[in-house]
């Protein structure tokens, strides 16, 4: 039997049974752009970074298995065009100052704005108040940055088994919490070690008193922007800095 | 003319025939935004003179609550022009705070090198783009061409000059903190990265020459002096004490050393102040028509206490410089001044490019020492709750001051920078200046201009000294006899707007 294959962007891409067009692209070393996705987490298509088009239908290529013979669009005006005003609405709802933010080089979602050429932000910026959590020890929580990605939701609840995040709230007025009576991280069994502390895409969860030891130049996404990163290691499918 | 403030011409007295109000607004070739007001009677007699900051920028408000290791990076966006000063002041407070009161030796002298990377390129900033059309066309000459550009037209040599020893010092810059501006270099306790042996090399190939033109440029100001000298002897000068840190052995040392006050005698007032102890040396005073504070001496107070800071300041407040063609060239600086200290404003383009010499020289030790790639970049001991850093920024000493809770957040910040020092010797220059020039003349730009070049030696950065964000042209505002605006200097030096006879 022939190894089943679908079109992305004009390219054959073989894939086994069960992928999604995500990991399909991943292991093709195409970059499909994506926030809440990672490679070892269940997928769960918030973002909507990575829509794609699969047959004519927008669709969320995390999520979606991929099938034999089906046409992807991915690396189109259309759809960068639509990426780039998701990153937009994010960069406003939240506080990102990039100048002065020690994930700056290491971000995924500043590597996806440079990506899609994301030049100014846009619409008018929120400006919300959200103090920083510096109750722990060890880890800064810093919620200004949170883009709701879930992925420390995800991470502390299935592989740490802590339940330490959260998301509270609807539509515009939703917003990460911590599980604990107080709502401080210090309240909480949170530790440096858990991998829910490891895989924020960006500057909400930080280990203290680390920020900009790496040299500019030697940051993650300082070697090489990163579509070019997925091309040159196929297979990665990295989403935060343990990728 | 009569005033009835604590200082002549700050305030207008009563006049029986009204005002009118001249604003020089925006200043231009300066850092930042501020503006010049002059009131003048129906005669044109100068009645009131003063410089205006007129931003607010908050920056000791909004890093509150932030964690200390962020600080060294965000409180250098204050300035484009210097950010690397006040990356420095905010690490060596922080260094403090985590307990890393003596660096690796190759931390502290890659922070040296960084520094006197940015001595070089700001001096050679100011010195050629900012300054030296004024000081080579004539104050009043034709505005269409007293700029870098006209500069780069009748004298291209010393235009390029300019620009490749500013390159040469962003360079440097570049490699130890990552980039020519806002870099990342210094952290609290140390560094993040050290100069490998062949960058050091690449850096030494040029150096010979940036000596050699800064050299040239310690020589072309002395030529403008000698030429000139009831001007460059005289202009807008007003008598002040002085202010900087000194370095060990009291040479001059723009990245550590103790605070050092003299009188406008030369006379030591405090000396080897620790900059913890910043607060007893100083005070600053508050007024209604400017962002900027004004500090003093607080054993002196208000009226008599203040002083100046800068390259003026530090080449005659040292014993001696370290490196010996700067050391030859402060020799006879002082020389100049017979055994009185030199308060000519335009005898800080003199001093900053004695002391811009000692940065090309300090830099080429400085690559020679293989330390800088040395492996130690950190240090730590015990924790404390506040750190101050002081360092000779290229316009002053510059003062950083922060406490830190248990929590790694700021609690409080304090920022006095090196233009906020010289805040009332620019107001008492622009005075001098106005009452010297402007003073019952008919009002032209090249006049008013000679307001600008008094507030230029200083090499004033108006954001920096209020925080400020935004941007740093300045304005000159004029008011008849009723207080109704008649003429207004704003944006390009040839923008002289008349409201009704200027």
């Amino acid at each position: 039997m022939n190894t089943p294959t679908l079109l992305l962007d004009g390219l054959p891409v073989p894939f086994s049974a069960g992928q999604t067009i995500m990991e399909a692209a991943t292991a093709a070393g195409v970059f499909i752009p994506h926030l809440c996705h990672h490679p070892d987490f269940k997928p769960q298509g918030s973002c909507k970074l990575c829509t794609v088009k699969a047959n004519g239908r927008y669709v969320s290529a995390c999520t979606m298995p991929a099938k034999d013979g089906m046409e992807v669009e991915n690396d189109s005006p259309d759809l960068n065009d639509k990426r780039r005003t998701l990153l937009q609405m994010l960069f406003v709802e939240g506080n990102h100052f990039c100048p002065s933010c020690e994930k700056s080089g290491d971000c995924l979602l500043q590597a996806l704005a440079y990506e899609l050429e994301m030049l100014t932000a846009h619409f008018a910026q929120f400006y919300p108040d959200r103090p920083v959590d510096a109750s722990h020890p060890d880890v800064l929580l810093d919620f200004n940055r949170c883009i709701l990605c879930e992925l420390c939701v995800r991470a502390s609840r299935d592989v740490d088994r802590k339940n330490v995040f959260a998301l509270s709230g609807r539509g515009i007025g939703k917003h990460l919490i911590v599980n604990a009576e107080s709502g401080r991280l210090a309240d909480t069994g949170f530790s440096l070690a858990d991998k829910a502390a490891h895989v924020c895409p960006v500057g909400v969860i930080l280990a203290k008193r680390q920020g900009f030891l790496q040299p500019i130049g030697q940051r993650r996404y300082d070697r090489q922007p990163i579509a070019m990163q997925f091309a040159s290691l196929p297979g990665s499918g990295g989403n935060g800095p343990e990728a | 003319m009569m005033a009835n403030a604590d200082f002549p011409l700050e305030s207008a007295s009563p006049i029986a025939g009204g005002v009118r109000r001249v604003a020089l607004d925006p200043l231009s070739r300066v850092e930042g935004h501020g503006k010049v007001t002059l009131l003048l009677d129906d005669a044109g007699h100068v009645w009131q003179a003063r410089l205006h900051i007129v931003e607010f920028r908050g920056f000791e408000k909004f890093i509150q609550g932030r964690p200390y290791w962020e600080v060294p990076v965000m409180v250098q966006r204050l300035c484009g022009i210097c950010p690397v000063s006040h990356h420095l002041a905010a690490a060596k407070a922080l260094d403090h705070v985590v307990g890393a009161d003596e660096l690796p030796p190759t931390a502290e002298k890659l922070r040296r090198l960084m520094h006197a990377g940015q001595i070089l390129q700001s001096h050679a900033l100011h010195f050629f783009h900012l300054s030296s059309p004024d000081l080579l066309f004539g104050f009043a000459s034709d505005a269409a061409r007293r700029n870098i550009v006209g500069i780069a037209a009748a004298h291209p040599e010393v235009a390029r000059q300019g620009v490749l020893l500013r390159r040469f010092g962003q360079e440097i810059i570049r490699l130890t903190a990552g980039k020519r501006v806002h870099g990342t270099g210094a952290i609290p306790g140390g560094v993040n990265r050290a100069l490998s042996p062949a960058e050091r090399a690449d850096l030494l190939a040029g150096i010979e020459q940036i000596i050699a033109w800064s050299r040239q440029a310690v020589q072309l100001v002395k030529r403008l002096h000698a030429a000139d000298p009831e001007l460059y002897d005289h202009f807008g000068t007003c008598r002040s004490s002085l202010l900087s840190i000194v370095g060990a052995g009291g040479v001059l040392d723009f990245y550590d050393g103790r605070l050092r006050a003299r009188d406008a005698d030369g006379r030591v007032l405090a000396d080897a102040v620790h900059a913890r102890d910043y607060a007893g040396l100083i005070s600053e005073e508050v007024k209604s028509w400017s962002y900027m504070k004004f500090p003093f001496l607080s054993a002196i107070g208000p009226r008599e206490g203040w002083y100046k800071v800068g390259p003026l300041a530090r080449v005659q407040n040292c014993e001696a410089i370290a490196t010996p063609m700067a050391e030859a060239e402060r020799r006879e600086f002082i020389a100049h001044g017979c055994g009185r200290i030199v308060h000519a404003p335009l005898a800080y383009h003199w001093a900053r490019m004695i002391e811009m010499l000692h940065a090309a020289e300090a830099i080429e030790d400085l690559l020679h020492d293989d330390e800088l790639s040395g492996s130690e970049l950190r240090s730590s001991g015990a924790r404390h709750h506040e750190g101050v850093g002081v360092i000779e920024a290229p316009r002053g000493t510059l003062i950083h001051h922060y406490r830190v809770g248990d929590d790694d957040l700021v609690t409080m910040c304090n920022l006095i920078v090196s233009t906020t020092h010289n805040n009332q010797p620019m107001n008492e220059a622009v005075r001098r200046v106005a009452q010297r020039y402007i003073d019952g003349q008919e009002l032209t730009e090249g006049l008013l201009n000679h307001i600008e070049v008094a507030i230029r030696c200083f090499d004033p950065c108006l954001s920096c000294a209020t925080h400020a964000l935004g941007r740093m042209p300045l304005v000159i505002e004029l008011l008849d006899a009723s207080g109704r605006l008649v003429g207004r200097l704003a944006g390009a030096p040839d923008a002289l707007s008349s409201g009704g006879g200027s």
